[in-house]
């Protein structure tokens, strides 16, 4: 499948994470400054040079749990530097078969995923059984005509008929094509903040949002390509740069439910499958730990023993993460 | 004109893919087979005509490396030559070609695949049985690998590689499968648009290339010498094989479209998009003036749903199946 895809990927996810932090810190009254301050500190960790370098080169999509964990970072990052990255370098003309191709690829990812977000039913743009909406009415995209005409052609190109048939819809015309500028009129509410709405304040939800997490099927098979993960996570996660919070003063917490009871309960009703052990890995630059392991490393081939053959994609990632 | 009968669940759900579902019948086990593609397994069910006996199968792709990556398959059909019948599966790692059961894989071919990916992808898809012996099928460049097919056994060949496309295959189609004498016999088509017209045999002949507007063409089929094709655009245009003369042109769906098919014996065309509606179409062929005219006769609507597949289980057209991305069934539905 495409191997463009994990940009677009994880940039729109990235997107709308922003904006469900945005919005959190706003209703939970974060002081302006400190709101500030994590929304710079997670944009810029994002458009790091090193680590958009990493995200646009040509590479399969893996699994939703190891972007997950990408994002658990990303959230928890904090700024380094403003890194001014150049994006436009990566994305050579894309043929609608190519955007085909990524789209089919992303579909593939999500596959399966039926969980309902209470915005997207309130909006009447997702059905109770987790399925979207596919309106057969509205304007129809840049590029296609209104279905229901047929036009017919003689042998030297001349029009012989034109007939109408009846398309089962209420569609209307394109609109004009949005702007690919820096600035300009995208036409399309995609990609925009859904909650940039002011809306009713939540009372209590029927019980779908609740129910939400136990219809995620999760795969919990052990994932033949964790190895290839876990490089991929290491190859990413060297270009972020993670300061540890040096002043717990500075530090706060942000509910991403509407009230710390909400929080407190779907903690509670939280299926197993969606935890995963966390396996710390020691990746700071540690004198004292490499000369351990050089003097380890050194005991190993003293007594004779093979050293393990470059060619193993697991040496990869731990001669990585020393090096980091 | 048609109802919806009762639906065949399958063990996962549809991929969003083009030409996402396969029918052989089977007229002396009274059975028909389905194959739907999900990621990297093809669903097979083999669905009794009394509606009383489905049993099914999942077929994996050929991963010839273990565990450096899923090969995600991109299609799955039915070949049918007169000596046998196979079921071709097309992944990004090359191509499976199985009894029509899937019982055994008869021959496995391989395509060339980077080390490290490109960010031009590698995968084969479109595929087709042609004349007595061939089964061609399409790869990411836009060659053409013909292989050479035995009437039984695993000897199976490539025979020629063909090189026009230069954007990668989408759909290929073929008509005239060891009977009659047609002129054309294969079309393929790419990304791009672009349509070729192919006479088969030791070595395969470009008859005519028709090029496209720089919109993918995702499905195509060939009846009577006259090519159907379907574009991202939602439109369905028809054009004569061997002259490329374009007899019409029909704003047939709002989104993109995924999946079309022929009934031979009566001209009915079957086409389906992502803007959940199929539609039923007739075509009819005047010989005297040379002429192809197409007329709508039916919609269904399959609510919030993006079709992936869509084909006829008979010849004459009298019952059609559906699949649509997420799905985890096969929606039928037959005359009135």
């Amino acid at each position: 499948m495409s191997s463009r895809t994990l940009p677009l990927l994880f940039i729109n996810l990235g997107g709308e994470m922003l904006y469900i932090l945005d919005q959190r810190l706003r209703a939970q009254n974060i002081p302006a400054d400190k709101a500030k301050k994590v929304m710079n500190d997670i944009i810029t960790t994002m458009f790091n040079k090193k680590f958009l370098e990493e995200l646009f080169k040509p590479q399969e999509l893996y699994s939703k749990k190891a972007l997950r964990t990408v994002f658990d970072r990303l959230a928890h990052a904090s700024i380094m530097r403003l890194n001014q990255a150049s994006m436009d370098k990566m994305y050579t003309p894309l043929s609608s078969g190519d955007f085909q191709l990524i789209r089919q690829t992303l579909l593939i990812f999500f596959q399966d995923m039926h969980i309902r977000v209470s915005i997207f039913l309130k909006d009447k743009v997702q059905n109770s059984n987790g399925r979207f909406v596919l309106p057969t009415s509205g304007p129809v995209p840049h590029g296609t005509q209104v279905p229901g005409l047929i036009r017919m052609f003689g042998c030297t190109g001349e029009e012989t008929s034109r007939v109408q048939f009846s398309n089962g819809g209420n569609y209307t015309s394109a609109v004009r094509e949005g702007s690919f500028e820096l600035f300009g009129d995208r036409v399309t509410k995609l990609g925009t903040n859904m909650y940039s709405v002011s809306r009713p304040v939540e009372t209590h939800m029927s019980g779908t949002s609740k129910n939400s997490a136990q219809h995620t099927k999760v795969n919990t098979a052990p994932n033949p390509l964790a190895k290839e993960e876990l490089n991929l996570l290491a190859k990413l996660m060297g270009g972020l740069e993670v300061q540890k919070p040096g002043n717990t003063d500075s530090g706060f917490r942000v509910n991403l439910f509407a009230t710390d009871e909400e929080e407190e309960e779907a903690l509670i009703s939280r299926p197993d499958e969606l935890s995963y052990g966390v396996i710390k890995i020691q990746a700071t630059k540690d004198q004292q730990a490499n000369a351990e392991l050089a003097k380890i490393m050194g005991e190993f081939t003293e007594s004779g023993d093979q050293s393990p053959s470059a060619s193993s994609k697991g040496d990869d990632l731990l001669a990585m993460m020393d090096g980091l | 004109m048609y109802h919806k009968e009762k639906s065949i669940q399958i063990k996962n759900s549809a991929s969003a893919l083009y030409n996402n579902l396969g029918v052989l019948r089977i007229a002396p086990r009274r059975l028909t087979y389905f194959t739907v593609v999900h990621a990297n397994v093809v669903n097979m069910v083999s669905a009794s005509w009394d509606g009383l006996n489905y049993s099914h199968r999942q077929l994996q792709s050929k991963e010839p490396n273990v565990a450096t990556s899923t090969s995600l398959i991109m299609q799955a059909a039915f070949c049918v030559l007169p000596s046998r019948d196979l079921l071709v599966v097309t992944s990004q790692k090359g191509i499976q070609m199985y009894e029509s059961d899937g019982s055994i894989m008869v021959y496995w071919h391989a395509l060339d695949t980077p080390e490290t990916p490109t960010a031009q992808a590698v995968f084969a898809r479109g595929i087709s049985a042609v004349w007595e012996n061939y089964i061609c099928v399409g790869v990411s460049s836009g060659a053409i690998l013909v292989f050479d097919v035995p009437s039984k056994g695993s000897n199976i060949t490539l025979s020629e590689v063909l090189e026009e496309h230069k954007e990668s295959i989408t759909d290929m189609a073929s008509e005239c499968s060891g009977s009659q004498e047609c002129i054309a016999d294969l079309v393929s088509a790419d990304d791009g648009g672009n349509l070729c017209v192919w006479k088969s045999g030791e070595e395969f002949q470009l008859l005519n290339k028709i090029p496209g507007f720089d919109m993918s063409c995702s499905s195509v089929k060939l009846w009577k010498g006259t090519v159907v094709a379907g574009y991202g655009t939602g439109q369905i245009r028809l054009y004569e094989a061997v002259t490329g003369i374009l007899h019409a042109e029909v704003n047939a769906h709002a989104r993109w479209i995924y999946s079309l098919d022929i009934a031979p014996f009566s001209g009915l065309l079957l086409t389906a998009a992502e803007d959940s509606l199929v539609r039923v179409w007739h075509l009819t062929m005047t010989p005297e003036t040379n002429s192809v005219e197409i007329a709508h006769l039916h919609n269904e609507c399959v609510t919030d749903t993006q079709i992936c597949g869509a084909r006829f289980c008979d010849s004459d057209g009298y019952a059609f199946a559906v699949t649509g991305y997420d799905l985890s069934e096969i929606i039928r539905y037959t005359q009135t």
